[in-house]
């Protein structure tokens, strides 16, 4: 800490920053533009000027760019010098020339960065008569929204996309007034990390595409922070919501995990809980359709078929904790499944023991970032976590910083370290079937098939440390790169390594454990982390349960109630016959209407995420906490409420109703040890700041008295719920003190946009000033840990077979980003990649789960001959595993002529 | 006593005073152009609807009585409803002030009673008039950078053209 002197007032600043970050930190109003708490500094929009002063004698003082600054002991600088804010009001004058008078048809009004910092330095009256520089704008596919005539020229997008997210195809065109950001033609933008653009613009040049077209100003939303229920990663979102419709999802700070940035499908994978898919009342099914009946005949059906025989119940690795523990209350554990077919559910199981009993500790994702060295072993990270692929990206900062140290140049000075970088191997290596979005960033990207992987991580495990056991007949090129690969993790002081699910290897769990336990032994601290597929699949294995295999052996003439879960996924066609037919009834709770549900004697709407409160469980073994932001119109209602009427209309007096989602989160933590923390994951709802509970709205927000005055023009109370901490309007306590998993939006005096940040954070890039967000619920055990020898066979290739790998995608096989028309328009159309040749326009038959489809062809050189790939769930509905298949390739010529004869 | 003496005295006075009483409805008062009764929403030399749904006067009226959605047709921002609730309306014409289009402006008329509050709920239907009301030739999207049919991008007030960006010259 170094003792800085700001306008006569004595301040204590971090000194390894610059005096940007510094005047922000103690409160300063400093307008900036270009500088970017994950970005860095390069001083190119010259608008965070100060004043410093060599000495306390020194009355003249020079002006420098505070970002470009390093805070130096006995720094006096002015920020309100009379000479620095006329250089300030001239810049923005400069800055808002070519400006356009957009502001009323700007989504970005009202919270926009450039309109706080042109208040902020004063400048109010266009002085400049000449005319604007314009430009023509360009399609950037279904998520951005380009206005290229808003742009300052702050270059902060172009080192988000290009330096930040390795994207290729956003780049900048001509020179000084002229300069233009955009693709090198209109398209679609091709990283998964585009959204993140506007939030890191400035200004409006580049605005959310899909918010657009159901548009509300920041001011009239409610806000409620969440959690992204689109994959395991559990980043933390802001959803707003204005007249019952859910208009956006933002990004929420959490400084472990996804700290400044979301991936695409988390910020635009959110419409389908506005979808007409939605079931909005209890239904019977007859002939095929969804018929709407009451609540309260429903339930009373139910009670009547719950009264005939037994209850068995499947849970979902999608659905909350607590709805999870209610069905698994009501059928009793032994007739419980965790939702999850084989080999999912073994793998999940499995991959939670290894975490649980290994050495090594689960990484949080701002850990990734840090790590000097990383393995990831058989996962495409980039499609299966997007968010945790983009923390991977940042491995190669270590190096930069390294290089950066030998030069004695700041680490927040991005120009000079990625110039001084440029030269430095990133300690990262992949081993992956398929070509990743990572290989371009990695040291060594390995290409071999599943197996292979496998076998080669336990022959690192074994090169680290030679009590592990080795691994025989590895050929000359896999045991260089198995040395390889162990000296560079042995290099690293926090080496980190990653795997998952997708390819449904129990081998290459064991090899990365092994990997861990070997590095452990050589007293290192490594990290660790696997892919898991849901939302809630850590929650799940946790809670424990059947898999669906073996309840199938439990089903017949038992009722059957499925919790938000679509068993067509997870079953093939004869499969899900099989479990759905044995079952004398089938019950189905589920927020929207899924293949599972039209199967259904008796089904009830339960609540989607931005309707009710509950908790997940992130593959970090995170248990967070989401909040309602929608107050949606009866029967909706969460999941374990559903259970509980239903208890009731069945007479079961062992399932209590809950009058509070507390209540039932007591008793999860009372009656299962593993979740003994979660009440911890968020405050309870009798949470009082300052005396009154927090509000969801701003002081701003606009047509109380109008908006549902087309339907009557009389007052009713606001809604409310006993269930969540956040009060449903403007009244209530906000501030920057509150707790980082209350937050409904950041705003604070003089700063409307998401910039506001920094005044809620203890540092900025530190923790939040109302403390933690989520609660870790499982952690390494320690010690050395022990060594699996399951290695397996080498892949062999079969005569006349296929392999087929799920070539899992950011966009498209995931199951409900999928119902959100912006990902369903960002999916690219499934095709199966085959290794070797194959003529262009050909096609493949082949047959999945007893079905037979036929799907356009590519040929895909970096795979070898006898292997292909295919998205899961995109071709077949339930296909995701690993499978030896016959692949028939129809040649373009041939098909032709089928065609035609047909 | 002078005092109640007096007061006969003036009110026998008053007497001989000009009648102040005015025969509305048959004779309507003078009222100003710009006074604040009913609020019309207006258009703009083209025709076209001058709002563009940026929600100001929404958020600057006090009473919370004006809600409307923004829509978008080509390019130009328009509102897909826009309901005002005249029971609770104080014209106070603070949205007048905010709208920064010209579009919706207070009118000197203010018969508007009903026996039925929901009839005060005014929709768009009922604010939209056909002519530009008291100012006649703004139209905001000759000043603002919108690309919108019939006004291309360098087309507006004050509008270099478009940068051509793969030109060579500085």
């Amino acid at each position: 800490m170094a003792k800085i002197v700001i306008d006569g007032r004595e301040v204590e600043a971090r000194s390894d920053v610059n005096l940007l970050q510094a005047c922000l930190e103690a409160g300063e109003d400093l307008p900036y533009f270009c500088w970017h708490p994950e970005l860095g500094s390069v001083g190119a929009c010259r608008q965070c000027a100060v004043k410093q002063y060599a000495n306390a004698e020194d009355t003249r003082g020079r002006i420098v760019m505070a970002c470009m600054t390093p805070v130096t002991e006995g720094a006096i600088i002015s920020v309100e010098d009379p000479e620095a804010k006329e250089f300030r009001g001239e810049v923005v004058e400069w800055l808002m020339t070519n400006h356009p008078h957009d502001c009323p048809v700007c989504e970005e009004g009202g919270e926009c960065h450039l309109q706080d910092m042109t208040v902020m330095t004063g400048h109010r009256e266009r002085r400049y008569r000449f005319d604007k520089r314009t430009h023509n704008n360009q399609d950037l596919g279904p998520f951005v929204k380009h206005e290229m005539n808003r742009c300052i020229a702050c270059y902060r997008c172009v080192r988000f996309y290009r330096d930040y997210a390795g994207g290729q195809d956003l780049g900048v065109f001509a020179s000084h007034n002229n300069v233009y950001f955009g693709r090198h033609e209109s398209g679609t933008l091709e990283s998964p990390f585009s959204g993140n653009l506007i939030e890191v613009c400035p200004t409006g040049v580049f605005t959310d595409k899909p918010f657009s077209k159901m548009y509300s100003r920041k001011w009239d939303m409610r806000g409620a922070p969440s959690v992204c229920s689109n994959c395991a990663t559990g980043c933390n979102t802001i959803i707003n919501e204005r007249a019952g419709k859910v208009r956006r999802t933002l990004n929420r700070y959490n400084d472990e995990v996804n700290r400044y940035f979301l991936c695409d499908r988390g910020r635009f994978g959110h419409g389908w809980v506005n979808a007409p898919t939605r079931l909005r009342s209890a239904g019977y099914v007859i002939n095929g359709d969804m018929t709407p009946v009451p609540a309260q005949a429903a339930l009373d059906h139910f009670g009547k078929i719950a009264a005939s025989g037994r209850l068995v119940g499947i849970g979902s690795p999608r659905a909350s904790l607590e709805s999870n523990y209610a069905l698994r209350k009501l059928v009793g554990a032994g007739n419980f499944s965790t939702g999850m077919a084989e080999p999912e559910h073994s793998l999940v199981k499995l991959a939670v023991s290894l975490l649980a009993a290994g050495p090594a500790r689960i990484a949080t994702m701002h850990e990734m970032e840090q790590a000097d060295g990383a393995l990831i072993l058989g996962e495409d990270v980039s499609a299966t976590s997007p968010r945790m692929s983009l923390a991977l990206r940042q491995i190669k900062r270590t190096a930069f910083n390294k290089a950066a140290d030998q030069a004695r140049v700041p680490h927040w000075m991005d120009a000079s370290v990625r110039t001084l970088g440029q030269d430095t191997i990133s300690p990262l290596f992949v081993v992956s079937p398929t070509v990743t979005d990572l290989d371009g960033f990695a040291q060594d990207a390995i290409r071999a098939m599943p197996e292979d992987a496998a076998r080669l991580g336990f022959a690192i495990a074994h090169r680290i440390d030679a009590s592990a056991p080795d691994v025989a007949g590895l050929s000359e090129a896999e045991a260089a790169s198995a040395s390889r690969i162990a000296e560079g993790l042995l290099a690293a002081e926090k080496p980190l390594l990653v795997s998952g699910l997708q390819y449904a290897s129990a081998a290459l769990l064991q090899a990365t454990a092994n990997i861990a336990s070997a590095l452990a032994a050589r007293g290192k601290t490594p990290l660790i982390s696997f892919v898991l597929p849901e939302a809630n699949s850590m929650g799940l294995a946790l809670m424990g349960g059947l898999s669906l295999d073996e309840i199938a052996a439990q089903t017949a003439d038992a009722t059957l109630i499925v919790l938000e879960n679509d068993l067509s996924r997870r079953l093939d066609g004869a499969q899900f016959e099989a479990l759905v037919g044995s079952a004398a009834s089938l019950v189905v709770l589920d927020h929207s209407v899924t293949p599972t549900a039209i199967r259904s004697q008796v089904t009830f709407p339960s609540a989607a995420y931005s309707e009710t409160d509950g908790t997940l469980v992130s593959a970090e073994g995170r248990a967070q906490r989401f909040l309602q932001v929608v107050y949606p119109d009866a029967p909706l209602q969460a999941g374990w409420r559903w259970i509980a009427d239903m208890a009731q209309a069945a007479g079961l007096s062992h399932v209590q109703p809950w009058a509070r989602l507390d209540d039932l989160i007591a008793e999860i933590a009372a009656t299962m040890p593993v979740f003994a923390r979660i009440p911890e994951a968020a405050p309870a709802a009798d949470y009082e700041l300052e005396g009154t509970p927090l509000r969801s709205q701003t002081h701003r927000v606009s047509g109380r008295t109008a908006i549902r005055a087309n339907i009557s023009v009389r007052d009713i109370p606001p809604p409310s719920s006993p269930d969540t901490p956040l009060h449903s309007t403007m009244e209530g306590s906000y501030s920057t003190d509150m707790p980082g998993t209350l937050i409904p939006f950041y705003q604070v005096p003089g700063w409307n946009s998401e910039q506001s940040l920094n005044r809620f954070q203890q540092e900025i890039g530190g923790k939040m000033r109302g403390g933690d967000c989520g609660v870790r619920l499982i952690d390494a055990a320690g010690g050395s840990g022990t060594f699996s020898s399951g290695i397996p066979e080498a892949f062999r290739a079969r005569a006349g077979q296929v392999m087929l790998l799920p070539e899992a995608r950011v966009f498209g096989t995931d199951e409900m980003s999928m119902m959100a028309q912006p990902i369903a328009d960002r999916a690219a159309p499934a095709v199966v990649r085959v290794g070797g040749t194959v003529a262009e326009g050909a096609r493949v038959r082949l047959s999945l789960g007893g079905e037979i489809f036929t799907v356009d062809a590519v040929s895909d050189p970096s795979l070898p001959e006898g292997v292909a790939t295919c998205p899961p769930h995109m071709v077949s509905r339930s296909w995701s595993v690993p499978e030896w298949v016959s692949l028939e390739i129809t040649a373009p010529a041939e098909r032709v002529g089928t065609e035609s004869a047909v | 006593m002078l005092g109640i003496i007096r007061t006969i005295w003036m009110t026998f006075l008053h007497m001989f005073h000009r009648n102040e009483t005015v025969q509305y409805p048959d004779v309507k008062p003078y009222l100003s152009p710009r006074y604040r009764g009913r609020i019309v929403l207006t258009r703009d030399p083209g025709g076209e609807e001058r709002c563009v749904a940026c929600n100001l006067c929404a958020a600057a009226c006090p009473v919370d009585c004006i809600s409307l959605q923004k829509g978008e047709r080509e390019g130009r921002w328009y509102p897909e409803f826009f309901q005002i609730n005249f029971s609770r309306c104080i014209f106070c014409g603070f949205c007048e002030e905010a709208c920064p289009t010209y579009a919706i402006q207070l009118t000197p008329d203010f018969e508007m009673s009903e026996y039925v509050r929901q009839n005060l709920v005014y929709e768009k239907e009922d604010l939209l008039i056909s002519g530009p009301g008291k100012v006649h030739d703004y139209s905001f999207y000759n000043v603002s950078g919108l690309k919108i049919p019939g006004k291309n991008k360098g087309e507006a007030e004050n509008e270099a053209k478009p940068v051509d960006i793969h030109a060579l010259m500085p």
